[in-house]
C-alpha cells in the first residue's frame, strides 16, 4: 500500500477528513481535545488528596462527563512561573491552580466563571468573603475558589504544660515568655521567615496587623513606616533571638513540618499537615515517652497584639485559562467537582487541613471525628484582612506579596542584617515603588 | 578516456555542480547554524530588549516606557544587592575553580594506579544535573538536619546550630562552595588536556638547568597553559555570572534576599510576579558586564597569539 492510500484509509474511520486531514490541519482532532482537561495543581501537603484526584476523580469524571482528566502537580512556589509561561505562550493547562490573590495578577487571561461561582455559593451557604475578594476582579469571578488552608499554631501540649502554660498563650508577650523558657530546654519555636509562599507571610502579615501596622491606607498610600510597624519589628527581633530556632530564616514551607515531627521544635504556625502526618504515621512519630506524637499536639490561633488578633489563611483557587481549547470542558469539570457528593470525597481525606470554599462545609460530620481538628472548622471566619490592607488585594498587593517585602522586613531585622528602623524604612521604600 | 570524460560530466546533477562553487557550499553549510542562532539566540535577545523598553505584564501587551524599567531596577535595593552578590559569587567561584582545578589537573597528569577511573569519576559533579546536586547540598546544609549540625548539636558541642543557609554571609559562601564543587571538574579536565599537549622535554630541560618544581610550573607550564586557561575562565565567568538553578534551589534568594543573583531576582520579578518588562530589564544588566569580560579576555588572547 502506498503512503497516500494508507493515510486515506486510516483516516476513513476517524472522520471525514481522515488522518491526512488531521496532519494537514496541524492540530489534534477536535473530539480528542474536547475530551481532555489538563489541570495544573500544587503537590498537596496531604498526599492522599492528590491520590483521590488521580484514582477517584479522574475515572469518575470520565464516566460522568466523558472527560479525560490530565492531572499535573508541581511545587506551589512554581505555580506562578508556570502560569506566566503558559499565558505568554498561549498554550498549557486548561485549569491552573493559583494561590491567594494571584487571580488578580492573571485576570486578563481568565475565563469568566461567575455563573459557576454563583451557583456553588447559592447551593452551599455562600462563599467566604475573603475568597470572593481574592477571586473577583471588576465584579467578575476570574477564578473559582477551591479551598482554604487555615494557618494555626500546632504545639506540643506537654512541653507548654512543662513550662507553666496549661493553655496556649493568647498574647504575643505571653507567647514570647513561654518561648524563652522552651528554648532554654532546647525546644524552641519553629517559624520560617524565608522567601516562601505559605507559612512565612501567613505569620508576618497578621503579626503586622496585630500591632496596628499596615502596608497601605484605603487610598493606596504607603503607610507601613509607622511606630506600630516599628514596634512589631522590634518585638519580632527580640522574640526571634529569645525563643525561635534561628535556622528558620532559611526554611521553606516543609522544614517546620520535619522539625516538629522530629521533636526539634515545640510550636509552629502551619496548616494541619503536621498533625495529619503525625496521625497517619502514629507508629513512626512518637513523643519522648513513647506515646504517639499526635496525642500531644493541639492547635491554637495566632496570639493577639496591642491591636487585636489576626489570621491569614492560604486560599487555593482554580483559573480556567482563556487560551484553552476546551474552556467549556474545564468549567464543566469544576462544576462537577464542586458538587457536594464529589467534593466530599476530596474533602474528607484532607481531615480538616483544607476547608471548603463555602460555609456548607463547616457542617460536615468529619469535624466530629477529631476534636484536635476543630479549630480549623471555623478558622476562615477569623480572617478579616487580606494582603494590601487597608487597600484592595489587587495586582500591587500581589507584587508586594510575591517579593516577600513584609516577610523580608522582619527577616532582615531578626537576622541582624538591618536595624528594625532601617528595615521598616526599606519596606516603605520597596512598597513605594509598587504603589506609585 | 578522453571520450568518456564529457559523458561523466554530463551526468553530474545541477545541484552537485552548484555546490562545487565554494561560496555556494559555504553558504549552504552556514545557513543551518545561522538559523539556529537567529531562532534561539538573536530572537529571544531582541524580544528581551523590546520587553525591557515596555510596561508589558503577563497577559497585557503594555506600552513603550523607554528606559524607565532600567531606572527602576537601578534604584531597586534588592537589585543592587543581587548585582553585588553576582559579582562576588562569580569572582570567588572562578578563583576557587581555577586554583583547585589547576591543582587537580596537575595531580591527574601524573601516573598512578586507576588513573583512568579517577579521571572519569572526577567528572561526576559536572555530569549530575545541577538541580539534583543542589538539592543534595541543600539537605546537607539544612538548618536543622544537616549532618554536621545534627552531630554537633546533639552531642552538645554546639548550642546553636551553624547557620549554613540561615545567615546571609554563610549562605553566600555555601553557594560559592557548591558552585566550585560543581564547576571544578570542567576546569580540571580542560587544563589536563592542555597539560598533555606540553612536551615533557621542556620540563626535563628545565630540570637539568636546576629549575625547582615551582619554577618549572611558573616558567614552563603556566605560560603554555595560559591560552587554555583564559578560554576556560571566559566560559566559567559567563556561566557563573548568569547562574540561576543553584541559587534557586539552594536558597531561593534568601535569607532576607541576601543571596539573590541577577538571574534569580529577574526570575522572581519577571516570571513569578508577571512583570515581564521589568524582569527583562533586570536580566539585561548582565549583558554589558559579560560583554566587557569577554571582550577584554578575547583581546588579551589575540595579543598573545600575535606574540
Amino acid at each position: 500500500m502506498k503512503r497516500r492510500k494508507f493515510l486515506k484509509a486510516t483516516g476513513a474511520g476517524i472522520a471525514t477528513t481522515g488522518l491526512a486531514g488531521i496532519l494537514a490541519a496541524h492540530r489534534a482532532p477536535v473530539f480528542a481535545q474536547a475530551n481532555t482537561v489538563h489541570i495544573l495543581r500544587w503537590n498537596d501537603f496531604v498526599p492522599a488528596a492528590d491520590k483521590v484526584l488521580r484514582e477517584v476523580f479522574a475515572p469518575e469524571v470520565q464516566k460522568a462527563l466523558g472527560l479525560k482528566l490530565n492531572i499535573e502537580t508541581v511545587n506551589a512556589n512554581d505555580l506562578p512561573a508556570r502560569a506566566t509561561a503558559a499565558i505568554q505562550s498561549g498554550s498549557g493547562p486548561d485549569i491552573i491552580m493559583l494561590l491567594n490573590n494571584l487571580p488578580h495578577l492573571y485576570s486578563s487571561a481568565a475565563v469568566d466563571v461567575s455563573s459557576l461561582a454563583d451557583e456553588v455559593g447559592k447551593a452551599q451557604g455562600g462563599i467566604y468573603d475573603p475568597a470572593a475578594q481574592l477571586n473577583k476582579v471588576g465584579g467578575k469571578w476570574v477564578s473559582m475558589p477551591w479551598s482554604l488552608v487555615p494557618a494555626l499554631i500546632a504545639y506540643r501540649k506537654s512541653w507548654f504544660d512543662d513550662v507553666g502554660y496549661k493553655t496556649f498563650p493568647d498574647t504575643w508577650e505571653k507567647y514570647r515568655a513561654a518561648g524563652v523558657l522552651l528554648k532554654k530546654k532546647k525546644r524552641p519555636i519553629g517559624q520560617t521567615l524565608g522567601n516562601t509562599f505559605g507559612d512565612a507571610p501567613t505569620f508576618t502579615y497578621p503579626l503586622l496587623w496585630s500591632f496596628g501596622g499596615q502596608e497601605v491606607d484605603a487610598k493606596g498610600k504607603v503607610v507601613i513606616d509607622s511606630k506600630e510597624t516599628l514596634e512589631s519589628v522590634r518585638f519580632m527581633t527580640q522574640f526571634w533571638k529569645d525563643a525561635h530556632d534561628e535556622g528558620g530564616l532559611a526554611w521553606d514551607d516543609s522544614n517546620n513540618n520535619r522539625a516538629f515531627l522530629s521533636g526539634d521544635v515545640s510550636a509552629s504556625l502551619n496548616g494541619a499537615s503536621i498533625y495529619v502526618a503525625a496521625l497517619n504515621g502514629a507508629d513512626k512519630f512518637k513523643t519522648e515517652t513513647g506515646a504517639p506524637l499526635h496525642t500531644d499536639i493541639l492547635h491554637a490561633p495566632l496570639p493577639a497584639g496591642p491591636k487585636g488578633a489576626h489570621a491569614y489563611h492560604t486560599a487555593f483557587n482554580h483559573m480556567v485559562m482563556k487560551y484553552s481549547k476546551n474552556a467549556k470542558g474545564a468549567v464543566e469539570f469544576l462544576r462537577w467537582a464542586h458538587t457536594k457528593a464529589n467534593y466530599d470525597k476530596w474533602f474528607v481525606v484532607q481531615k480538616g487541613f483544607a476547608t471548603g470554599p463555602t460555609r456548607e462545609w463547616e457542617n460536615h460530620s468529619m469535624w466530629n471525628q477529631d476534636k484536635v481538628m476543630l479549630p480549623f472548622k471555623t478558622a476562615p471566619l477569623a480572617q478579616k484582612r487580606l494582603m494590601g490592607f487597608a487597600g484592595q488585594p489587587d495586582k500591587k498587593a500581589a507584587e508586594a506579596w510575591n517579593k516577600y517585602i513584609v516577610t523580608v522586613m522582619y527577616a532582615q531585622a531578626a537576622s541582624g542584617k538591618m536595624q528594625p528602623e532601617q528595615s521598616v524604612k526599606w519596606a516603605a521604600g520597596e512598597l513605594g515603588k509598587i504603589y506609585t | 578516456m578522453s571520450a568518456a570524460a564529457p559523458t561523466e560530466r554530463g551526468r553530474v546533477s545541477p545541484l552537485v555542480r552548484l555546490l562545487e562553487s565554494e561560496s555556494v557550499l559555504a553558504t549552504a553549510l552556514l545557513v543551518p547554524g545561522v538559523l539556529i542562532l537567529v531562532l534561539f539566540i538573536a530572537y529571544p535577545f531582541v524580544m528581551a530588549l523590546w520587553y525591557s523598553l515596555t510596561s508589558i505584564r503577563v497577559g497585557e501587551a503594555g506600552q513603550f516606557v523607554g528606559l524607565a524599567n532600567f531606572a527602576k531596577a537601578w534604584n531597586d535595593t534588592i537589585f543592587q544587592t543581587a548585582f553585588k552578590n553576582t559579582v562576588f559569587y562569580t569572582f570567588w567561584a572562578t578563583i576557587f575553580k581555577l586554583a583547585l582545578g589547576m591543582w587537580l589537573a596537575l595531580l591527574l597528569n601524573r601516573s598512578f594506579r586507576f588513573k583512568r577511573i579517577v579521571r572519569a569519576s572526577m567528572l561526576l559533579p559536572f555530569i549530575i544535573p545541577t538541580v539534583l546536586s543542589a538539592f543534595a547540598w541543600r539537605w546537607m546544609f539544612d538548618p536543622t538536619f544537616s549532618v554536621m549540625n545534627w552531630v554537633l548539636y546533639h552531642s552538645g558541642v554546639i548550642t546553636d546550630r551553624l547557620p549554613f543557609l540561615s545567615d546571609g554571609d554563610w549562605a553566600m559562601w555555601c553557594a560559592v562552595a557548591v558552585n566550585t564543587w560543581r564547576g571544578m571538574p570542567f576546569f580540571a579536565i580542560t587544563l589536563l588536556a592542555g597539560l598533555q599537549t606540553i612536551s615533557p622535554d621542556l620540563h626535563e630541560a628545565a630540570a637539568l638547568d636546576g629549575a625547582s618544581a615551582w619554577h618549572r610550573f611558573w616558567h614552563v607550564t603556566w605560560p603554555l597553559l595560559l591560552p587554555v586557561t583564559l578560554v576556560v575562565v571566559v566560559f566559567s565567568v559567563i556561566q557563573t555570572f548568569s547562574d540561576f538553578q543553584l541559587i534557586y534551589v539552594l536558597t531561593g534568594g534568601g535569607p532576607a534576599n541576601s543571596t539573590h543573583l541577577i538571574a534569580t531576582y529577574a526570575y522572581q520579578v519577571g516570571v513569578a510576579s508577571g512583570l515581564l518588562g521589568e524582569g527583562a530589564a533586570l536580566s539585561l544588566f548582565m549583558f554589558p558586564v559579560l560583554f566587557a569580560v569577554v571582550w577584554v579576555q578575547l583581546r588579551y588572547m589575540k595579543r598573545m597569539e600575535g606574540h
